[in-house]
């Protein structure tokens, strides 16, 4: 059995420990409260934005439009958000796993990072890392979020890769962050309803329900769709709509990624902390039995030292 | 107060529902110009241009704004604006654009070319806008 030493040290290195891991699980839950109420606050716009491009789409079906119709690169450009920091549980690794095994070939693909956990364990697997934006995870500004979509729309326009794709953590709630892959460029319209479901933000769906029934008396969409008129004509407004279509699902998913992790972080303090609990308590029985099992034996050494002088 | 004129107004930025009420008349600018909304308009889509927003609320109460990108969706009794950026004139910095306009103006002088005579021009709209929309 171990000394008493060294169970008492073992001991306050845990409780220390936890201390740690309690703190950063209060920072994640506050963090976590201001993510969230900021996804919120952004979910009408992602909705509407979401709604337009789809209703144009579906109305000019295809057309010659760079956006729209396929490219002749393979590349892939694939935009992964993860984390700058660790201790988050799977949230980084659920990201990364899932790059990996989306069977995109990593010869073909270009990875435009944003945090930095990702883009190391990404270049491990052998993924090339074209462009790190890491430092916009910490403080997403919806700017940084055109910046980068400009970057990437421009090797795209250039012709350099082929199909744009967005890895990111969505947030569905607090206990639970689904890991995302969805294809952004080109738009066809079979994948857009798809994207929307599969993407972008689950709780837009409301958006999008009631904004649909606010068109004028939309029995059928057909009906809706044809009332409306663009200015300037279709093909040239989603010109226009799709770099900002695209920047808005980058912020968006963004602020969700942000929310995913501190949520992440929160549940795997949490459940450390708890560990933590477990380990003291465990140790603290130990200490206590060590601690009666020396009294026991000095108690025998003083008795058969007494015994010894009075025989 | 129920005007029937009235048609209902949302200003949505990735961040915050900027405005949501009741207008009787919007008016903006876009890139095929200057237009005017009143309640039953046609349905309409169109893409915003830097220029000021005029909310007319009731006859007399006029509210403005900032517009800078963004694009607008109107229906018969419900415009939204779906706008990246904009910005009421107490929040604008009159210092910080009045710079962007002369530097601006300076790009634009020199003759740069192509992209950047493009970029220094949407620059040059969008200080203007921000200048005159303070001064309001």
């Amino acid at each position: 059995m171990a000394s008493m030493r060294d169970i008492k040290r073992r001991k306050t290195s845990i409780q220390s420990t936890q201390q740690i891991t309690k703190a950063m699980k209060l920072v994640s839950t506050v963090k976590l409260q201001r993510a969230k109420a900021r996804a919120e606050r952004s979910k009408t716009y992602f909705g509407a934005m979401y709604d337009t491009v789809h209703d144009i789409i579906a109305r000019t079906g295809h057309m010659d439009n760079p956006y729209v119709s396929e490219r002749d690169s393979n590349r892939k450009a694939v935009i992964v958000i993860t984390s700058n920091r660790g201790l988050a549980g799977g949230y980084n690794s659920n990201i990364v796993k899932m790059v990996a095994g989306s069977g995109l070939d990593r010869k073909e693909v270009d990875i435009y990072a944003i945090g930095k956990k990702g883009r190391d364990l990404l270049k491990r697997r052998g993924f090339e890392i074209k462009v790190d934006h890491s430092e916009v995870i910490n403080e997403p500004l919806f700017s940084d979020a055109m910046h980068i979509a400009d970057e990437v729309l421009e090797s795209y326009r250039a012709g350099e890769v082929g199909e744009l794709w967005l890895a990111y953590t969505g947030f569905k709630n607090t206990v639970s962050h689904i890991p995302t892959l969805i294809k952004l460029l080109p738009v066809d319209d079979e994948t857009v309803p798809g994207e929307g479901d599969g993407g972008s933000d689950d709780s837009s769906e409301t958006d999008k329900k009631s904004s649909a029934g606010s068109r004028a008396g939309s029995d059928e969409p057909k009906v809706s769709l044809s009332l409306m008129n663009y200015e300037p004509e279709e093909t040239e407004a989603l010109e226009l709509i799709i770099p900002k279509y695209v920047s808005s699902l980058i912020y968006g998913a963004l602020i969700e990624a942000v929310a995913s992790e501190n949520g992440a972080r929160m549940q795997a303090m949490d459940s450390a902390t708890s560990n933590a609990e477990e380990m003291i308590g465990t140790l603290e029985l130990q200490y206590n039995r060590a601690r009666q099992g020396h009294i026991t034996q000095e108690l025998t050494e003083i008795i058969g030292g007494a015994e010894a002088l009075s025989s | 107060m129920a005007d029937e004129r009235a048609f209902k107004l949302r200003i949505i930025t990735p961040d915050r529902v900027f405005y949501e009420g009741e207008a009787i008349m919007v008016e903006l600018r876009t890139t095929e110009g200057e237009i005017g909304v009143l309640k039953n308009h046609i349905p309409l889509t169109c893409i915003v241009a830097p220029g000021i927003l005029r909310i007319r609320e009731s006859d007399d109460v006029t509210k403005t704004a900032a517009l800078i990108s963004g694009f607008v969706q109107i229906l018969q009794d419900e415009v939204t604006i779906l706008a990246e950026v904009i910005e009421w004139p107490e929040e604008i910095d009159v210092k910080r654009a009045e710079e962007a306009r002369i530097r601006a103006e300076r790009r634009l002088a020199e003759k740069a070319s192509g992209t950047n005579l493009k970029r220094a021009e949407l620059a040059l709209q969008r200080s203007v806008a921000r200048i005159e929309a303070a001064r309001k």
